[in-house]
């Protein structure tokens, strides 16, 4: 596991922000940390990256105990915490080669984090200036300077238009694939994450109320028959006189939870034969969007 | 070390496109220009002083000036423009999660602080003799060769400095806490005020308040004692107590911020 926690709690005061975490991220891996905005992630990130004193719990990264390796932890990674952080009056260029003095990189490097988010032609030009998206790819480049092993990105598409998204998720998926990287990606928006994520955490209120590889999310959400038909009400009273589970009813549509094609023709026949027309009927994947409501709400 | 080296480069680095650096620099330029083209226009009324009282008449507008108010005010702004580059850019939380110790970077920017305070006094004593000297080529009716004050200028400046430590500290925790311009600005500016009222009325435990420092310092000196027999001299009397209170003031700020910053959440 490159990050590991165990019974991770933080309290701002009174208010338990982050409740018994117990995160778990393999090598390897894009983790999407999921949550509504206020759950906790962004204080989840700042105790991986000590920025907060672990109050309770344990967080050990790369096989290491956080608070006594920290220099040598840090070293290893890159991180970008919200609105990325750069200094408006300096260049684009200039807040690399900051960062790169600090950091003790060679100059040629900045050249190719530039080109990697392509500021290469806004390089000389000050930061202050440069668009939301431009800043944002400004701070995933300083995150990526140092060619760390694991990067650590609280809502890095922030602001970013859907090309600028698409070369995000395709960069990280690349740095995943070729360079054996590990990702911790934040975000509240599952549509966002799952296109990439090899591993998802979803955080409420301070609680992990899932965890696990993408897959086993999948898993989780049933398969539904949707059902379009005349007079939705009555038959979907039909269906229940005849001893078949309806999860859910709108204007338009019946829901009944699909079990095998033989039973989706049983009940379209069903509602034939009584008279209700059925304009269509359909298998449909419950999306991961709505479980994801689903898990965060009834939480 | 190293990280502290690479922490204090990178201050120098990100500052020199800044206010706060340039004003350290301006200044003194500013101030000893406006004495010089004084003393030049003037410089008839000038010509029957000997060198010394030349030199002294020409050096204590630009000390008094910098000692009651410029230099405290100097002081808190270096302190307030160091911070907020970092409130500013939200980069407090990329600052402590370099890999570099949290003290290396929090005593790099005290020091960096620091030094641009001293770089700032340094240039009024090199300005100050400079300008003196050109003045003494270009108007030779004014005696400034016949004396030489930059052992006397050099010391009182240091002296400064050193008032000045006690003041920078607190200034620069406050500018490290408060994310506003207003809070530190607006408590520096009541202190300074009320530091040099106590000290210009001779209260006695003036030298306790931090504020009051940069003042005391000046005051106390120079006694230039006219001696009977040959070239009058001027004393200083390096460490007097409000110094040693500067000195203990700032050594227990400075440690205490580093204890306050360990325990700070990084917003």
């Amino acid at each position: 596991m490159v990050i590991n926690t165990a019974g991770l709690t933080f309290k701002f005061g009174d208010q338990t922000v982050v409740k018994s975490l117990s995160l778990q991220v393999p090598e390897g891996s894009i983790y999407g940390f999921l949550g509504p905005n206020g759950a906790g992630k962004t204080t989840t990130i700042k105790l991986l990256l000590n920025l907060l004193q672990v109050q309770q719990g344990s967080i050990h990264v790369f096989g290491l105990e956080l608070q006594s390796n920290r220099i040598k932890i840090l070293s290893q990674i890159g991180s970008l915490i919200e609105q990325p952080a750069i200094y408006l009056h300096l260049t684009g260029k200039e807040n690399l080669l900051n960062r790169a003095l600090l950091l003790q990189l060679p100059a040629s490097r900045v050249n190719e984090v530039l080109n990697i988010v392509h500021l290469t032609n806004a390089a000389n030009k000050k930061a202050g200036q440069y668009s939301l998206g431009m800043k944002q790819r400004l701070g995933i480049a300083l995150a990526l300077l140092s060619d760390p092993q694991l990067l650590i990105l609280d809502e890095p598409t922030n602001g970013l238009d859907p090309n600028g998204i698409i070369e995000v998720r395709e960069l990280l998926i690349k740095l995943v694939n070729e360079h054996k990287k590990t990702v911790f990606i934040s975000s509240h928006l599952l549509a966002e994450i799952e296109r990439m994520a090899t591993h998802v955490g979803i955080i409420n209120n301070g609680e992990l109320l899932f965890q696990g590889s993408i897959h086993d999310l999948e898993a989780l959400s049933k398969p539904l028959i949707q059902i379009e038909t005349e007079n939705v009400a009555d038959a979907a009273n039909y269906l229940k006189r005849n001893n078949i589970t309806v999860s859910d009813i709108t204007d338009q549509y019946i829901y009944v939870p699909y079990i095998s094609k033989q039973q989706m023709g049983e009940i379209n026949g069903l509602l034939n034969q009584m008279g209700y027309t059925v304009y269509s009927i359909a298998k449909q994947q419950k999306d991961l969007e709505k479980l994801f409501l689903a898990i965060t709400q009834t939480a | 070390m190293k990280g502290f080296i690479l922490s204090f480069r990178s201050e120098f680095y990100k500052s020199r496109k800044t206010a706060g650096f340039w004003s350290a620099i301006v200044l003194p330029l500013v101030l000893c220009l406006l004495v010089f083209i004084g003393f030049y226009i003037k410089s008839a009324a000038l010509a029957p002083d000997p060198g010394m009282l030349l030199w002294l008449k020409y050096a204590a507008p630009i000390l008094g000036v910098m000692g009651t108010f410029l230099l405290p005010m100097l002081i808190v702004f270096i302190a307030y423009s160091v911070n907020s580059i970092e409130h500013k850019a939200d980069t407090w939380k990329t600052l402590f999660s370099l890999p570099i110790a949290k003290l290396s970077v929090y005593s790099a920017k005290y020091l960096y602080a620091l030094t641009l305070i001293f770089l700032s006094l340094a240039l009024f004593v090199l300005f100050t003799v400079s300008f003196g000297n050109l003045l003494g080529a270009l108007k030779p009716e004014l005696k400034f060769r016949d004396y030489s004050m930059v052992g006397t200028l050099i010391q009182l400046y240091f002296k400064l400095f050193l008032s000045s430590l006690g003041i920078l500290s607190i200034q620069f925790l406050l500018s490290l806490l408060f994310r506003d311009f207003l809070k530190p600005m607006g408590i520096g500016f009541i202190a300074i005020i009320t530091g040099g009222i106590l000290a210009g009325n001779n209260w006695d435990y003036a030298y306790l308040f931090p504020y009051s420092h940069p003042v005391l310092a000046l005051k106390m000196l120079p006694k230039h004692s006219a001696h009977s027999t040959g070239m009058p001299t001027i004393t200083i009397d390096l460490f007097t107590h409000e110094i040693y209170v500067a000195l203990i003031i700032s050594a227990v700020v400075f440690i205490g911020g580093y204890f306050i910053v360990l325990k700070k959440s990084v917003k």
